[in-house]
């Protein structure tokens, strides 16, 4: 399987996801610009955090209308798996691959922080070996990630099986103390219908290897094997 | 000549005298602007560089000491790390957001200049109280401002310290400090070195904003400071994200001979180092610079400060593929001149030449003379020492609550310090940051310190202090301290009291980093950090920032108590030294002895930690010093999720001590650690070889925090109220006006 990583002016976790896939998990990857970024070349592509375009006007919004966007979208009709991280995840929706929108966490500020992931459904590409309910360990770190959405999608979410990961407490329930920008529902990661766009905001790559964890985990990977497989 | 004659030129009289000798004629309006931000205060170290030169810069693993734009020490496997640290005071004074931002974008220049990539950013912050509107919008603001720019540039914030004292009120200290990783073979040195190089400015446009900053930073502040609000930059960390990655592609081609940051002093300080360094000169038409505003002067452009510029030196032929990168990333640039041999610098205007003066004219200020006067004590009236507390257990919790001891979570969770995946201990899990290099068994340790009230009362020992404090902080996450870098606040050097005060800690610093056998290998001074109406200078605070070496990190180390039953063991020797304490500040107590600092303890108890990580000993390590020894404790509790039971009894101390100094005293050379308690007789007996005093005080127990004289208790907390009331602290100040 060959993986692309989009890159964007103003991307920075681009090359982090990179050491993770080569380095950790030994998937071929490529970091590829996003105006030469082609789908037929790749079986999956990520597009990772970090400020495209300085976050100006909105996050993801100008990256939104990149050409990258228009092969994304090819692929993602093709069935092809697309995490967007972060960064990537608000792409993900201002292209409208993802519906919502994220707007500025409740507390105003940036929050860089090891959260609790309740893993809710494992019928997706990339969730597919985790059981449900598991609890990962994996940092986030943005400042608009507060996921919100009208009455009517939250209910299509629902009903389709389409929100895959939500915030928790230690406990693994579902509080505002768990819950760190909050998050309608306390989303923190959905899919598409067809379950192989996926977006985020934890920051997998950086839960990927036991020495940067404070719980000496490495939650991070049971997502991102997803590459490793065809 | 023109308008711009009505400029305030803070050059003496003398100054202008003496140009005019060097320069065997009048120096024009344009030049004379030139003279004035070179031989300012913050550019030319006119007061301090004689003294700095006290400072040891030699070193086995030193690769460029003082005077580039960071220093560079070489890690082994080729692997560099380059670091520096720089004020930010001025600007952030008068604007705290934007002030703070562009500190950050100028020192991540210095990183980038030396051909490596900036991995981590620090901040070294002071503010007055936060009972003061003023000082928490500056408070805020800073923050922001840091963290707005550096989480955009996608460099990590990774370690850093805040102090909180009224001293601060209007001039608050802004340091911030970056490091990065490099190899030696592609080091850079921001020299232009080859006649015939294209001379190429990168990155932002050139606009009037900062035009003679350098020249604000060199006065007090007074009521008119905040008209010099204009002459703060305004950072774009978008485009420097961009610069950073074009820089470093553009380095890899091998066709760039220099790289040099625009800050302070703008084109001018740019070139005329660069020339002078490289014994070279240059000519250059101001025409074809890329301006933001139009109709500006030669004066402007020369003497703009404007973010987010880079100055490349290219060879002829590597020319074409460099710009194919800066258009890649979607940088402008303009193509100023080339470097020549002629050691002048040399600028055009609609053709004519309007400067034209030798680089180091301008790199070589005379030195200014100063006085350096001991401040006379006021009054020598002796007062007994306050009475012991009645409730140990609550004068703990109100130390806990103190905005100097009081987690700083407020601050760093607005700090990315995950990007990059290298940071392995994370702000608040230990004493220093620790950054492992991808692919290595190895990590680097990292940590900025200072205790401004200590250096206030006694600079020499102050200092001292900062710089063993700061190699303490290194030591407890299982590292060698190889270097440090440091940035000097103080008030006007024109007062005597202040020079001594400067003087003595120079003298302070270098007793005791020669005493440790780390060299400094860069440093930065801020003078003027005076309010003109109350005419009230900074306590004198020089940042120390410390970097270690960790050569396998399995020994990295952090500060939580990891299990029941582990024994605490205690190294070096507590001192009746209060003075300046927290304790004392808290008890509004203004007397008493601030901590001596002293080679050989630090020596003795840095060793002994070291070889006790590296035998693998020990299971967390903590310095002790603000707060003292009961705060240390809570510390490492609150960290571990655990309880801990000590014989205050068993501490290792002078003889004199009584109770609040065995809790309380900030005395050097001390460390707490946790062992397994069948390794305790080993850790005691490697502290007795290496001459520090140790001693089991106790061991961790599951969930309070009791200390006990013999058999009596003298404080008794719940771990979990403790953490509540020490979360909560600064959160809580910061409601209301």
């Amino acid at each position: 399987m060959k993986t692309a990583i989009i890159q964007f002016p103003g991307s920075n976790c681009d090359l982090d996801i990179f050491h993770v896939l080569k380095d950790v998990l030994q998937i071929e990857t490529d970091l590829v610009w996003h105006t030469n970024f082609k789908s037929e070349d790749y079986d999956g592509a990520i597009l990772p955090g970090g400020f495209s375009y300085g976050d100006y006007l909105r996050a993801g919004i100008i990256a939104a209308h990149s050409p990258a966007i228009d092969q994304v979208e090819i692929m993602a009709q093709e069935g092809k798996p697309i995490i967007g991280i972060c960064n990537g995840f608000q792409i993900l929706i201002e292209s409208e691959l993802l519906p919502g929108a994220l707007l500025s966490n409740q507390t105003r500020t940036f929050i860089c922080k090891w959260v609790n992931i309740k893993v809710e459904t494992n019928n997706t590409d990339f969730t597919r070996n985790i059981s449900e309910g598991t609890i990962l360990k994996i940092p986030i770190a943005h400042a608009e990630g507060r996921y919100t959405i009208d009455p009517k999608g939250l209910k299509d979410l629902r009903e389709n099986d389409q929100i895959v990961l939500r915030y928790v407490d230690e406990n693994g329930n579902l509080t505002k103390i768990g819950n760190p920008n909050g998050s309608m529902d306390s989303i923190a990661g959905i899919c598409n219908n067809d379950r192989n766009v996926f977006g985020l905001m934890p920051h997998p790559e950086r839960a990927s290897e036991k020495i940067l964890s404070p719980f000496s985990s490495s939650d991070g990977l049971k997502i991102l094997n997803r590459f490793v497989h065809t | 000549m023109d308008e711009r004659s009505t400029i305030k030129l803070n050059l003496t009289q003398k100054e202008i005298k003496e140009a005019q000798i060097r320069l065997g004629r009048e120096p024009n309006e344009t030049e004379l602007g030139m003279i004035d931000v070179m031989w300012s205060e913050h550019c030319s170290y006119k007061s301090s560089r004689k003294l700095l030169q006290k400072l040891p810069k030699e070193g086995k693993k030193v690769v460029v000491g003082p005077g580039y734009d960071s220093g560079v020490v070489d890690i082994g496997d080729g692997d560099i790390v380059a670091f520096k640290v720089e004020s930010h005071n001025h600007p952030s004074a008068i604007e705290p957001y934007n002030g703070a931002a562009t500190g950050i974008g100028g020192i991540i220049r210095d990183i980038l200049c030396m051909n490596c990539r900036p991995v981590g950013l620090l901040d070294s912050l002071r503010f007055g109280n936060l009972q003061s509107s003023h000082s928490k919008w500056l408070f805020q603001n800073v923050v922001k401002g840091i963290a707005d720019y550096g989480n955009c540039t996608g460099i990590p914030t990774i370690a850093g310290e805040v102090e909180f004292d009224e001293s601060f009120e209007t001039n608050c200290l802004v340091n911030v400090g970056c490091l990065g990783f490099g190899k030696l073979k592609d080091l850079k040195l921001g020299r232009m070195d080859n006649p015939g190089d294209i001379i190429i400015l990168v990155g932002g446009s050139t606009g009037r904003d900062g035009i003679h900053g350098v020249t604000f930073a060199s006065r007090v502040i007074g009521e008119e400071s905040e008209l010099d609000r204009p002459a703060v930059q305004i950072g774009d960390p978008f485009v420097k994200k961009l610069a950073i990655e074009a820089t470093l592609e553009a380095l890899r081609t091998g066709k760039v001979t220099a790289v040099k940051d625009l800050g302070g002093g703008g084109l001018t300080c740019a070139l005329s180092e660069m020339s002078s360094k490289g014994n070279s000169g240059l000519e250059i038409d101001l025409n074809v610079i890329h301006v933001r505003e139009g109709k500006m002067t030669p004066y402007e452009i020369l003497l703009s400060e404007s973010q987010e510029r880079l100055l490349f030196t290219v060879i002829p032929e590597g020319q074409r593929k460099v710009l194919e990168i800066f258009e890649r990333w979607g940088l402008s640039y303009s193509i100023i001149g080339k470097v020549t041999h002629t050691g002048n610098l040399v600028a055009k205007y609609n053709g004519r030449i309007i400067v034209n003066i030798p680089a180091k004219l301008l790199t070589n200020s005379p030195l200014a003379v100063r006085v350096a006067k001991k401040p006379k004590i006021k009054s020598k009236k002796s007062i007994s020492r306050p009475a012991i507390p009645s409730n140990i257990s609550k004068t703990i919790f109100h130390l806990l609550q103190t905005a100097n001891i009081a987690s700083k979570d407020i601050i760093y969770r607005q700090y990315d310090h995950e990007v990059g995946v290298r940071t392995v201990l994370k702000p608040g899990d230990s004493d220093a940051a620790v950054l492992r290099l991808i692919g290595k068994n190895k990590a680097v340790a990292i940590k900025a310190d200072c205790n401004s009230v200590h250096c206030f009362l006694d600079p020499y020992n102050g200092h001292a202090s900062a710089v063993a404090e700061a190699a303490r902080n290194v030591v407890a996450t299982g590292a060698e301290p190889i270097a440090i870098t440091d940035c000097c606040n103080f008030g006007n050097p024109e007062n005597p009291n202040v020079y001594w005060q400067f003087r003595q800690a120079i003298n302070g610093m270098s007793y005791m980093l020669k005493g440790l056998k780390i060299p400094c290998v860069g440093g930065n001074v801020s003078f003027y950090n005076e309010d003109e109406t109350t005419g009230n200078a900074v306590k004198p605070s020089t940042t120390i920032v410390m970097l270690g070496l960790i050569e396998d990190l399995k020994l990295i180390t952090n500060i939580a108590l990891k299990r029941t039953g582990q024994s605490i063991i205690m190294i070096g020797k507590t001192y009746s030294e209060l003075g300046g304490s927290q304790y004392y500040r808290l008890i509004d107590f203004p007397k008493g002895k601030p901590p001596n600092a002293v080679v050989s303890r630090e020596n003795a108890s840095i060793r002994s930690i070291i070889e006790a990580i590296r035998n693998g000993y020990l299971t967390a390590a903590h310095d002790c010093s603000r707060g003292g020894i009961s705060i240390t404790l809570a510390e490492m509790a609150i960290k571990g999720n655990l309880g801990l039971k000590i014989d205050a009894k068993l501490i290792p101390r002078n003889i004199k001590v009584r109770i609040d100094d065995l809790l309380f005293s900030e005395s050097n050379a001390r460390f707490i650690v946790t062992t397994p308690k069948p390794l305790a007789r080993k850790v005691l007996r490697l502290a007795r070889k290496k001459g520090a005093p140790a001693a089991i005080i106790g061991e961790v127990s599951s969930d309070n925090y009791e200390i006990t004289w013999g058999k009596k208790r003298i404080a008794w907390n719940s771990i979990d109220q403790m953490r509540e009331t020490w979360e909560r602290a600064i959160p809580e100040a910061m409601v209301g006006p």
